[in-house]
């Protein structure tokens, strides 16, 4: 079926089938494999995606089911060789070990700013992180991690991506 | 995932219509909202729909409003949105505060009230609410009082390709709800409701037994004093769920212990 998607930026028409999850367009489709797929049972968020602004496991969604949505993928949210604040503060702080539930980290992050706003506390933080696994169990610099970055998006003008 | 024909019709008449259509096939029709149940039964092929009828294009199926001593939400809403509504939070603080125990945040941003309800996952949370609450579900082709709409595990009293179309609370003097989660799914090993609704104390438990179902004795102790003192050492009767988390006599006495906090919230 014919579905129209922005994806980080560019619209195109996607020819997929019904039950094409939107992970599976993304990484086989298009070769935007930094949404990965960790458990495939809506648990683990490494497939995290920002549909319209919103974080969602693009796993448990159908591409079809999206026409005329907008999606920014971790490939979407630096500005070119600049990496989004959030994404600066992952390795300014260590906020990865192995780097697998990473892009699900940095988008699940931008939710919590988006809900919580930049003055988040990382008690909220810790909590608001429990739809994200990492088998590294290095939640603690994660924490540490989305805590500066929402404070850096604060002080660039509470910098949003584009979806 | 087996492939399947998608409709996303943009009226609940036209959506009645396709799910009428779709559903001569063996596999049958099945609507969708948020997915966020449907989906990973289908991945695991416990449904095979030869048709998804999506309801995400249905307009006047979303939102909350009070009238009077009734709070309304419409089939659509995600349970973020219930979360985070301040007309929620000021009508029944209880059920924002189940909202927010539900999944996790991306799993609240697109699951939905009508799929939860329609669905009836014998571990799912606002089949308690609801219950206690004694809450009503409108659909297309007329309406089910709280204490008619649930008959046991993934059954309800909705006809095949009937839609909810909104839910119905009527506003309690207090209530909440307490829940004891499974670390990784997040569903309900046991879940309790508590309402002092005008027409009494109501209570409801999910996630113990094959489906939600009330607690009269919890009910007749909480008439009797709404207070945590009265809801300890009660312990749920009927026939438990046994599984790898937790055994029947666990989940027993784990009611108890779930009902005394919802009530110590609710006071």
């Amino acid at each position: 079926m014919a579905t129209t998607l922005t994806i980080n930026g560019t619209t195109a028409v996607h020819d997929v089938s019904p039950a094409t999850l939107l992970v599976d367009l993304l990484r086989d489709g298009l070769g935007l494999t930094g949404t990965h797929i960790g458990c495939d049972t809506s648990q683990c968020g490494a497939c995290n995606v920002l549909i319209d602004g919103v974080a969602v496991k693009a796993c448990t969604v159908l591409a079809v089911a999206l026409d005329g949505a907008h999606v920014t993928t971790i490939e979407g949210v630096a500005r070119g060789a600049e990496l989004h604040p959030m994404q600066a503060a992952f390795r300014e702080h260590h906020g990865l070990q192995c780097g697998f539930c990473t892009p699900g980290m940095v988008i699940a992050g931008l939710e919590i700013v988006r809900r919580h706003g930049s003055a988040v506390d990382e008690s909220t933080i810790a909590h608001e992180l429990e739809g994200n696994l990492c088998r590294c169990t290095g939640y603690r610099n994660i924490v540490t991690a989305i805590a500066a970055g929402a404070r850096t998006m604060s002080g660039a003008g509470g910098e949003t991506v584009d979806a | 995932m087996r492939e399947f024909a998608y409709e996303r019709p943009d009226s609940v008449a036209s959506a009645a219509a396709a799910f009428a259509a779709g559903d001569r096939g063996e596999g049958g029709a099945a609507f969708i909202a948020g997915g966020h149940t449907l989906l990973p039964a289908m991945k695991s092929r416990l449904r095979q729909p030869d048709t998804l009828v999506d309801l995400a294009g249905v307009p006047g199926l979303t939102g909350v409003t009070r009238d009077g001593h009734t709070l309304w939400i419409g089939a659509l809403t995600t349970h973020a949105v219930v979360a985070a509504d301040p007309v929620v939070a000021a009508a029944i603080p209880g059920l924002a505060g189940m909202a927010i125990l539900i999944g996790d945040p991306q799993v609240r941003n697109r699951g939905t009230i009508g799929g939860v309800l329609a669905n009836n996952d014998p571990s799912a949370d606002y089949p308690a609410a609801l219950l206690a609450l004694g809450g009503t579900v409108e659909t297309d082709l007329g309406s089910y009082a709280a204490d008619d709409f649930f008959l046991g595990m993934f059954a309800t009293a909705l006809g095949d390709g009937e839609i909810v179309t909104r839910v119905g609370f009527t506003v309690p003097r207090r209530s909440a709800y307490a829940k004891f989660r499974h670390p990784a799914s997040r569903y309900a090993v046991v879940g309790v409701y508590v309402a002092d609704t005008p027409t009494g104390v109501r209570v409801a438990v999910t996630g113990a037994g094959p489906g939600v179902v009330r607690w009269p004795e919890a009910e007749a102790a909480l008439t009797a004093s709404f207070t945590p003192a009265a809801a300890k050492g009660l312990v749920l009767g009927g026939d438990l769920n046994t599984d790898i988390h937790a055994s029947a006599e666990y989940r027993a006495h784990l009611a108890g212990v779930m009902l005394a906090r919802a009530v110590e919230t609710a006071v």
